[in-house]
C-alpha cells in the first residue's frame, strides 16, 4: 500500500491533468464553430462551380484530347497520393487513420505494379509518414503557426500539383483527408483530384444547353486548376473541422478519465488513512491493557 | 421580374439579394445582364461590377477575375478576389500593376499558358488602378 504522502501527490497530479484536459477541450469546441463556419461559408462557390463545371466537363469527358486535368493522361502509372493531416497531434486516432489509409492504399498500388508517391499536408502525416516511406514523399506541406486556412493557401497547393503532373511527375492524383460526419465521427475519404472525377449520371441528365464564352476548352482550362484549389481548399476546411472535432472528443473522454482516476485514488487515499487510524487505534488499545 | 445576384469568393458568399440589372466584366467584353437572359457561362477579367436598382447604379465591387454563370432568373458571379471599389488602396493598386508589369516583362513567349495568366494579372492590376478613377 502506498503512503499517503504519494496517495495525496498522485491526486493532485492527476486533477493538474484534468484540469489542462478540460480547458483543451473548451478551446477545441470554440475553435471547431469557428472552422465549421468557414467551412459553411464556402459551400456556395463549391457548389456553384461544381455545377458549372458538370455542365461544361459532360461534353468533353469523351474526347482522349480534352484537357488534360480533366481526362488525364492517359497513363496509369505513378500514382501521387495528397494525405491531409492535421499540424497537431492530442486528437485520438485522427492522424493515424490518414496514415493507416495511406499505407494500405500504397501497399495495395505497389502489388499492381504502379509507382507510389506521397504529398503531405500537415505536419503530423508528414512525421508518420516519413518514418517507413521517405523516399517515396515527393513534397510536403505545413500551416503550424497559421490562424485559419486562406484561398491562397490552396491554390499554392493546387498549383504545386499541376506543375508536378504537368511535369511528368506523376498520372493521377487523389486526395486523401477525414470527411467530417458529424462530431462524434470523421472517416478517411479518398477523392480523385486529376483525371477529375467523372460526373454521374444525374449530370448528364443536365444536357448543357450554355453558351459559353470564349468557348468550352478556353473556358475549361480556366476552370479546372480552379476547381482543384476548390477541392483542396475543401478538404483543408473539413480536415480542421474534423481535427477539432476529434480533438473535444478525444480531450472530453480523457477528462472523464481523469475524473474516475481521481475517484479511485481518493478511494485508496481513504481507506489507507483509516487503516491506518485503525492501527493506532489497536496499537493504543493493545498498550493500555498490556498496562 | 427580377434578376437573383449572387457574387461569391471562395471563402465566402459575399452578397446575394435581387437587382434589377448588373454589369459583369467578361473576357470578351461587358456583358449587362437583365433577367431573362439566355444561359451562358463566361470567364470574367478584371474590372468592376456594376450593380443597378432603379436605374442608378448603387454597388460597384471590383473582382480580379474568375466566372460567371447566368441563368433566366439568377446571375452567379464567382470572383477570385473581391473589393468594394470604394475600398481600393491606390498604392497598393499601383504596386500591384508594377509588378504584373515587371512579371510580363520578364515572360518567356513561348509558354502559352505562363503568359494568358501572367497577361490576365496584367489586365486585372491595370484594372483595378483604372477603377479607382472611374
Amino acid at each position: 500500500m502506498p503512503s499517503l504522502k504519494i496517495l495525496r501527490n498522485r491526486i493532485n497530479s492527476v486533477k493538474s491533468t484534468q484540469k489542462i484536459t478540460s480547458a483543451m477541450k473548451m478551446v477545441a469546441a470554440a475553435k471547431l464553430r469557428r472552422a465549421q463556419a468557414q467551412a459553411e461559408a464556402s459551400r456556395p462557390y463549391a457548389v456553384r462551380m461544381a455545377e458549372m463545371l458538370a455542365a461544361l466537363a459532360a461534353s468533353e469527358m469523351g474526347n482522349p484530347n480534352g484537357n488534360k486535368l480533366l481526362v488525364g493522361n492517359g497513363k496509369n502509372q505513378t500514382h501521387l497520393l495528397v494525405a491531409v493531416t492535421a499540424d497537431r497531434g492530442l486528437a485520438g486516432g485522427f492522424n493515424a487513420n490518414i496514415g493507416k489509409v495511406v499505407r494500405q492504399r500504397a501497399a495495395a498500388l505497389a502489388a499492381e505494379g504502379k509507382r507510389v508517391k506521397i504529398f503531405t499536408l500537415g505536419r503530423k502525416g508528414n512525421d508518420s509518414l516519413r518514418r517507413d516511406m521517405r523516399d517515396q514523399i515527393s513534397g510536403t506541406k505545413n500551416f503550424v503557426g497559421k490562424k485559419i486556412i486562406t484561398f491562397a493557401d490552396a491554390e499554392d497547393v493546387a498549383q504545386e500539383i499541376i506543375r508536378g503532373f504537368k511535369a511528368g511527375e506523376y498520372d493521377t492524383v487523389t486526395l486523401l483527408f477525414n470527411r467530417f460526419h458529424s462530431v462524434m465521427t470523421q472517416k478517411p475519404f479518398e477523392q480523385p483530384l486529376i483525371p477529375a472525377a467523372a460526373p454521374t449520371a444525374n449530370d448528364n441528365a443536365m444536357e448543357h444547353n450554355y453558351e459559353v464564352e470564349p468557348d468550352d476548352g478556353t473556358l475549361l482550362d480556366r476552370l479546372l486548376p480552379r476547381n482543384l484549389a476548390v477541392q483542396i481548399y475543401a478538404a483543408l476546411l473539413e480536415n480542421a473541422a474534423g481535427f477539432y472535432a476529434s480533438q473535444m472528443t478525444a480531450m472530453d473522454s480523457a477528462t472523464r478519465n481523469a475524473g474516475q482516476m481521481i475517484k479511485k485514488l481518493t478511494l485508496d487515499y481513504n481507506r489507507a488513512r483509516q487503516a491506518n487510524i485503525t492501527r493506532e487505534l489497536i496499537e493504543i488499545i493493545s498498550g493500555a491493557e498490556a498496562v | 421580374m427580377p434578376l437573383a445576384l449572387e457574387i461569391i469568393s471562395p471563402e465566402r458568399l459575399l452578397l446575394a439579394r435581387d437587382v434589377d440589372m448588373v454589369v459583369v466584366p467578361g473576357t470578351e467584353g461587358d456583358l449587362g445582364v437583365l433577367p431573362g437572359h439566355s444561359k451562358l457561362v463566361t470567364s470574367l477579367r478584371g474590372g468592376l461590377v456594376d450593380i443597378y436598382e432603379g436605374g442608378k447604379i448603387t454597388d460597384r465591387l471590383f473582382v480580379t477575375g474568375g466566372f460567371a454563370e447566368i441563368t433566366e432568373s439568377r446571375c452567379s458571379v464567382l470572383a477570385d478576389e473581391i473589393i468594394r471599389q470604394a475600398d481600393i488602396d491606390p498604392a497598393m493598386a499601383q504596386a500591384k500593376l508594377a509588378e504584373a508589369k515587371a512579371a510580363f516583362a520578364a515572360l518567356d513567349l513561348n509558354n502559352s499558358e505562363a503568359y494568358r495568366e501572367t497577361s490576365d494579372r496584367l489586365i486585372s492590376a491595370q484594372a483595378m488602378v483604372d477603377s479607382i478613377a472611374a
